[in-house]
């Protein structure tokens, strides 16, 4: 192989250049044009190339932000304040710090963790260190820490340790108003009462929008009285532990406007720290659980009797032998073996003369009247939480009688008690509400379900079942307290029991124009001493007389001490 | 300074060499001992070396590699053709001796152990390649009668059997792309290019299916699925670090990222300084390139110009290869980035290379001549 002009010396390569010069000069020439063509197209293409690449350099630049890979981190939402009636906080939103690793920057996983288990004794070791060993960019540790344990896991120096600072759902009265409010999850979103309300009320789509800046967000004024909540919660609390019973219930409901100033079910749970908030027992009762409520219906029956016209308050039902209907004996639990008149039956809750009251008017027209008045549809109010109340497929005489004295229909008992003011506050059936109501609104949203005048009889009975019936425990002086008792016997392995019972108890104030239901229920409530009973009347009755005396103040409802009291003022002057 | 008056060698090669190349080149080199503090310490922690193993060796690297790119570019052209002869001599025999006494790393015999350090021949081989078949395509412009490209294409053939030995098909293909584009710049008639094309077009299919481990890389790409985790990771990198960076050691995704301080060194650039840092890298490449190609259009000897526009192509490719991998534009290909991925042998053997592309852009007096007058050789004429 031998090729010129590699090895050669300059001198020789210079002569043989020389003697061809002037014949390659043309061909060379043509050559050297096309290359430098060539070489243009060459930098074109290099160039097209170096600026796609610049492009894409550039694609991901922009796309810097889609591209966050830390799913788990954006802030929690924000979430309106909801405050009662007056103004007072019941839930607010407190800024936390959450604690996160990004594994790739944990330099010592074993010294990270050891150093960790010094400020939170109750990390899973296994499980951290899993998560500290993966190669994952973001893990959350621990969420909603307290700012002491931040500022330890501060002091701890340990690298690729963060934290996010988080919204968290805080509750100043704890379990007092626990099952109203409701829940939120840990990522701020209602799950549960009146905080799932707000979020379907299009604040979850606001957040979705990222709309819900903290500051934008007014506060969501509730028609809860904290005050009297408070008492009612305290009320129940003491009642329960004093009877033993399993669980307690009260509503306080302005008989003229549909708000629940107060609503409480207990057992309950700490919204803070709602660990239990899903045992069975601690559902809402008030709404989500359906009863017997016993003697109470006495009063529909009643009410639906006289505002038939069928019957008059002055007729009167023999009730000196037990009803026999069926194979079914119906007897009166205070027989009086004689004949009663209507306020008789409702005072002496008498059994006997409710069923025959309920019979004047027949069967179609006693199922048309609860229906009327709400008690065999689902309650339509803010709260998720509703129960469907239940009733016979087909009814049929016995359980017309029945019915007409609390047994085969069973109801909440929030819409028992908006029922209750329907009787009472003239006849206009308001659904209750957990947000404020002017008597206006009321007024137009209220459906008339029975006359005025048989609204003000109902009053009357119910006033004279305090002053000489079985309400007797529930009188506050100065506050004309209107009452009306119920013991249910419960139904125990598909059988009515005696000795099982739910109690519930109408109290309504000042009864001559009720301002305020009472509405309270005791389940399972046992004799406080051996020998004693355990009906509404002893149970549930002191209960509702404590709240109306702590609460009826705070309402605003003046007392009236009648003309004996002002002579007494006076001769004291 | 110097003086222009100054005739000595020193003086003479400050006043004709490109001082943009030079700036270019100890731009890169520099930028690649500072990316190696980013990307090297994660590496060597992770397997078991002081945390600056490969900074110190990467600094160590740089002089020797400084003074071949200042050495090689004092000769001229000439003494470049010899060079490059004896390179790719020695280097033809070490690929061959590699294929027997080699280090196997990964399935692959690419390195050989000599003197007590390991040295990849195939680095050495392709701008020695890049300039034997610049020289030969140049002698058949010259001369028809000599078979220069015939020559060419039997270099090619033998480079690339020892290249699909190894097997080093990243390498394989980087020769070929550059021996096209030289061949092309040669004046190659369109007919070739055609059957050239086809024929390249079918031996990437060959590649694909008789390497699993290619068509398996071509499919992740394609469809994205399975594993793609370097590529995945390094995309990450680059979102992570935005435009400006996290900063310099702040990095963590290199901390997972395997090869980070060599084939991914650009998304660790990424991630610590940014995507504009990653841009000016690129313009940087994209410059000595593009200038390479400029000059080489000017340039009146077909040798200096093929030679010239090869191994700046041969660099060109190499960073684009690189870069587009790093941004998930290509298949993951095992390539390194000039002057800026850790790495003796690929230090050394492109500072050779950008040697030769410095002392062939010098410029010298009969270049200057205006065309037309006296088209002799430029030798002649300077000589008689």
């Amino acid at each position: 192989m031998r090729l010129p002009g590699l090895w050669k010396t300059r001198r020789a390569a210079a002569v043989g250049a020389g003697n061809s010069g002037i014949v390659v000069e043309g061909s060379r020439k043509a050559v050297g044009g096309r290359g430098q063509s060539r070489v243009f197209m060459a930098m074109a293409v290099l160039f097209g190339i170096y600026a796609a690449i610049g492009g894409r350099l550039v694609q991901l630049g922009l796309a810097e932000d889609e591209v966050v890979n830390l799913p788990e981190s954006r802030p929690t939402a924000s979430r309106p304040d909801l405050v009662d009636r007056n103004g007072e906080v019941l839930a607010t939103d407190i800024k936390t710090a959450s604690l996160f690793a990004e594994p790739r920057r944990i330099v010592d996983v074993d010294e990270a963790i050891e150093k960790l288990l010094t400020v939170l004794p109750d990390l899973d070791y296994e499980q951290t260190y899993r998560r500290l060993s993966s190669e994952a960019g973001f893990v959350w540790l621990r969420r909603q820490l307290s700012p002491r344990q931040q500022s330890e896991i501060l002091a701890l120096g340990v690298p690729g340790l963060g934290f996010r600072t988080e919204k968290r759902r805080f509750y100043p009265g704890g379990s007092t108003v626990s099952h109203v409010l409701g829940l939120v999850d840990v990522d701020n979103k209602g799950i549960a009462g009146i905080e799932k309300y707000i979020d379907n009320q299009g604040l979850a789509d606001l957040q979705a929008l990222g709309l819900a800046a903290p500051g934008t967000l007014e506060p969501v004024r509730l028609s809860l009285d904290l005050r009297v909540q408070y008492i009612l919660h305290d009320e129940l609390t003491q009642a329960m532990e004093r009877f033993d019973a399993i669980a307690a219930g009260g509503v306080v409901l302005n008989a003229r406007t549909g708000e629940v100033v107060a609503m409480a079910s207990l057992p309950d749970y700490d919204p803070n720290n709602p660990y239990n908030a899903l045992e069975k027992d601690r559902l809402n009762r008030m709404s989500a659980g359906v009863f017997e409520m016993g003697s109470t219906f006495k009063l529909f029956t009643t009410s639906m009797a006289l505002d038939s016209g069928l019957v008059d308050i002055n007729d009167k039902f023999d009730a000196t032998r037990p009803l026999q209907l069926g194979g079914f004996t119906i007897r009166d639990f205070y027989g009086k073996k004689r004949v009663l008149s209507v306020p008789e039956i409702l005072i002496y809750s008498s059994n006997i003369g409710t069923a025959k009251m309920a019979d004047v008017v027949g069967i179609e027209g006693h199922r048309e009247f609860l229906k009327r008045i709400g008690l065999l549809d689902r309650m339509s109010t803010e709260l998720p939480e509703v129960a469907h109340p239940t009733e016979p497929s087909t009814w049929k005489k016995i359980n017309s009688v029945t019915i007409s004295f609390g047994h085969g229909v069973a109801t909440t008992p929030l819409q028992t008690a908006a029922a209750v003011a329907a009787m009472l506050n003239g006849g206009k059936l308001i659904p209750p509400t957990f947000l404020p109501r002017t008597e206006e609104e009321a007024n137009a949203i209220g459906e008339r379900v029975i006359s005025q005048k048989t609204s003000a009889q109902v009053r009357y009975l119910l006033r004279l079942n305090t002053e000489k019936g079985s309400g007797r425990r529930a009188e506050v002086p100065g506050y004309y307290v209107g009452t009306k008792t119920g013991t249910a016997e419960k139904v125990v392995n598909g059988r009515y029991s005696n000795s099982t019972r739910f109690n519930t108890f109408i109290a309504s104030f000042p009864a001559n124009d009720p301002e305020y239901i009472v509405f309270v229920v005791l389940d399972e409530p046992k004799p406080e001493k051996p020998g004693m009973s355990a009906t509404s009347g002893v149970t549930n009755a002191p209960l509702a007389g404590n709240i109306i005396r702590r609460a009826a103040p705070l309402l605003g409802v003046k007392p009236d001490f009648g003309h004996e009291s002002e002579a007494l003022l006076v001769s004291y002057q | 300074m110097i003086s222009r008056t100054d005739r000595s060698h020193v003086a003479n090669w400050w006043w004709t060499v490109d001082r943009w190349f030079l700036a270019a080149f100890l731009l890169l080199m520099g930028l690649g001992v500072v990316l190696s503090f980013a990307a090297s310490p994660a590496v060597a922690e992770r397997i078991g070396l002081d945390s600056f193993h490969f900074v110190t060796r990467q600094i160590m690297y740089m002089i020797p590699a400084v003074a071949c790119l200042i050495g090689v570019s004092f000769l001229d052209p000439r003494h470049v053709r010899r060079l490059a002869v004896v390179m790719l001599a020695v280097s033809l025999v070490f690929m061959v001796a590699t294929l027997f006494i080699g280090m196997e790393v990964k399935g692959s015999r690419r390195w050989i152990y000599l003197f007590g350090v390991s040295i990849q021949p195939s680095e050495y081989l392709k701008p020695a390649f890049v300039v034997i078949c610049a020289w030969l395509f140049a002698e058949h412009a010259r001369q028809p009668e000599i078979p220069g490209n015939l020559f060419a294409m039997i270099l090619l053939g033998l480079v690339v059997t020892l290249l699909v030995a190894q097997p080093d098909l990243g390498q394989t293909m980087l020769v070929l792309g550059t021996w096209g584009a030289m061949f092309f710049i040669a004046g190659m008639p369109w007919l070739w290019i055609a059957v050239l094309g086809a024929l390249g077009a079918g031996g990437a299919v060959a590649a694909y299916s008789a390497f699993p481990h290619v068509a398996d890389r071509i499919d992740r790409f394609l469809t994205g699925e399975g594993d793609t985790y370097q590529v995945d990771m390094s995309l990450e990198a680059m979102t992570r670090g935005g435009w400006l960076g996290q900063g310099p050691g702040e990095g963590s995704v290199k901390r997972i990222l395997p090869d980070s301080h060599t084939d991914f060194v650009f998304a660790v650039a990424g991630e610590e300084f940014g995507l504009i840092m990653c841009l000016i890298i690129l313009m940087l490449f994209a410059f000595v390139v593009l200038r390479g190609l400029a000059l080489a259009r000017r340039e009146e000897d077909d040798f200096t110009r093929y030679a010239l526009s090869g191994l700046v192509i041969l660099f060109g490719f190499q960073s684009i290869i690189n870069m587009a991998v790093n941004v998930r534009m290509m298949p993951a290909k095992g390539m390194t980035l000039p002057f800026i991925s850790y790495g003796g042998s690929s230090l050394i053997a492109m500072a050779i290379s950008m040697g030769f592309v410095l002392a062939l852009s010098r410029r010298r007096p009969e270049k200057r001549r205006p065309i037309g007058v006296s088209r002799g050789s430029g030798r002649a004429a300077t000589a008689g």
